[in-house]
């Protein structure tokens, strides 16, 4: 029995002639916080779409929380959770209204959804805009929320496509405690990011070039199998 | 020399202060960057020294411009790269640059020499669609058209949002290349690691200037003393550093945690013993003194405004 929650091999798309992601191969395990990195372009959205069952790989095998990519789409997308920086929540609702609209598309009861409203509320210190639209609050309050509403159904896996671009350096690190704790909590984190202290706090990390996932390992492994100082030194010589 | 000052600037939208009274001078050919977050006020700034806002009140001049009357006056001398794609993208690379050249009657040939260190590097795809292209050439064609005119201020939004760490490297290469030509240049950027990059920044947070000086001198300002902790385990590392009784902030900083602490001996090294003693019985981990980085004034400055 093995514990890894994502299983991919050889994983490939390709638009017309070209080839956005080019056979990839990775597993991430159970509770791990798992950092997808990559330059602008290598591939990186193309292959969480995929993941995430909504786009069809031309060719390779990959599995989702136990459920195959190509044949049970549909599941997988009931066991993941999904949140980025460009779209996360509805800014026309309150911050009540969207937890409990996200909480019924993902089919929890009506007792679960009246009692992690206050819970998440609760957590998260929110009690006293409760009842104010998304689009007031700082983005750093909208990002917890986002992250917290994205794991409402506790999922297997959660997927965060550059969660904290733009947020203040104090609520970025607000956010992280709260994937350490997810995480701590057997959810894996699978995550895209382009601070570079960022990829320091991951388990491990891949950096992905031009289709192809060129490292993989630990930061500590990385940065010496390339003689790198620091992450930011690393992205630099593998990407360049 | 003064190129740019402001003068007691506010700006409301609604019941949202956007820029609460803010004054600042900025020198003729400086790379001057505002750091901050989303939200912060950077983009109503730009948007009012442009002359593409006005504000509730407060002066602004560019060089000898006064901005909020002689508008055409002024719009002939700025270059000005919003934060979103704001080019056409159904016309080639070619025709873009060709058409904000004419706007402001010149043409390529006439300030070839300025963009040539960029331009050449997109140049092979001249015919390509601007829609087409990939997010780092976007970038490079739009600072050519913001500079094809031969602006003496050059105003960029958020250049490198969202932009991998390789293309940012490069685009501040460019930047510098740009400045030795005799523009200035104003950069807004939300990663604190870009603000040495500059001459001076300002640090924004909330429509407020929390600091404005050089990144040296920002830094040399941070009064506590700075420890890093590193260990395997960091989600641990910060838990047992916030229930240690003598913490003050604990702020985890790539491969360590940084700590300040609420009281600090006369003796800087009889701290650092004293931590690791505490975390002796927890975890495995180093301790040392660090220089501060931008990043850490920043935060200081946000907790204690």
């Amino acid at each position: 029995m093995t514990d890894n929650i994502i299983t991919v091999k050889g994983l490939t798309k390709r638009f017309g002639n070209f080839t956005a992601v080019n056979g990839i191969s990775f597993s991430v395990r159970r509770g791990e916080v798992f950092g997808f990195l990559g330059a602008n372009g290598a591939g990186k959205t193309t292959a969480i779409k995929m993941l995430c069952g909504l786009l069809k790989p031309t060719d390779g095998e990959a599995k989702v929380a136990g459920f195959d990519v190509f044949s049970q789409a549909e599941q997988i997308k009931l066991n993941i959770g999904y949140m980025s920086q460009k779209f996360s929540l509805y800014s026309d609702l309150t911050v009540v209204e969207n937890i409990k609209l996200y909480a019924g598309i993902y089919k929890l009861s009506k007792q679960e959804i009246k009692s992690q409203t206050e819970h998440l509320i609760n957590k998260l210190g929110m009690q006293s805009v409760r009842n104010k639209f998304i689009k007031s609050l700082p983005l750093g309050w909208k990002q917890k929320l986002a992250f917290s509403i994205a794991i409402i159904h506790n999922p297997k896996i959660v997927f965060l496509d550059e969660p904290t671009s733009g947020v203040d350096p104090i609520a970025r690190r607000q956010f992280w405690e709260l994937i350490y704790e997810a995480s701590s909590q057997g959810i894996t984190v699978f995550v895209t990011t382009h601070y570079m202290d960022e990829a320091e706090y991951c388990h491990r990390v891949s950096i992905m070039h031009q289709g192809n996932i060129e490292a993989m390992g630990t930061p500590q492994e990385l940065k010496a199998a390339y003689q790198a100082t620091s992450m930011n030194d690393l992205f630099l010589k593998i990407v360049r | 020399m003064v190129d740019i000052s402001l003068q007691n600037v506010i700006k409301t939208f609604g019941n949202v202060t956007a820029l609460n009274n803010l004054s600042l001078d900025i020198h003729k050919n400086e790379l001057f960057g505002f750091i901050g977050p989303d939200g912060a006020g950077k983009t109503t700034l730009f948007r009012i020294i442009l002359s593409l806002l006005l504000p509730d009140s407060g002066e602004i001049t560019v060089g000898e411009i006064d901005v909020k009357k002689e508008i055409f006056k002024l719009r002939k001398i700025i270059g000005y790269m919003p934060g979103n794609f704001s080019l056409y993208e159904d016309l080639s690379i070619e025709e873009n640059l060709d058409f904000f050249a004419r706007v402001f009657a010149s043409s390529i040939e006439e300030n070839y020499d300025l963009i040539k260190p960029i331009y050449t590097q997109i140049e092979k795809f001249k015919k390509r669609k601007a829609g087409d292209l990939s997010g780092g050439m976007k970038q490079k064609l739009a600072l050519c058209c913001a500079l094809i005119h031969r602006p003496k201020l050059l105003v960029l939004d958020e250049p490198t949002t969202g932009v991998d760490a390789v293309s940012r490297a490069e685009f501040w290469e460019n930047l510098k290349k740009i400045q030795k030509q005799g523009i200035t240049i104003l950069v807004s950027t939300p990663y604190m690691d870009e603000a040495s990059l500059c001459d001076r920044v300002a640090l924004m947070e909330a429509g407020e200037i929390l600091s404005i000086n050089t990144p040296k001198v920002i830094v040399s300002d941070f009064q506590e003393r700075l420890i890093a902790v590193k260990a395997t385990n960091i989600y641990q590392l910060i838990q047992n550093l916030k229930s240690y009784k003598n913490s003050r902030t604990v702020f985890p900083f790539g491969e360590t945690v940084h700590i300040t602490l609420q009281n600090e001996s006369a003796e800087a090294k009889k701290d650092l013993i004293e931590l690791e003693n505490y975390l002796s019985t927890k975890q495995k981990c180093q301790v040392f003194y660090i220089e501060p980085n931008i990043e850490d004034c920043f935060m200081e400055l946000m907790k204690n405004r």
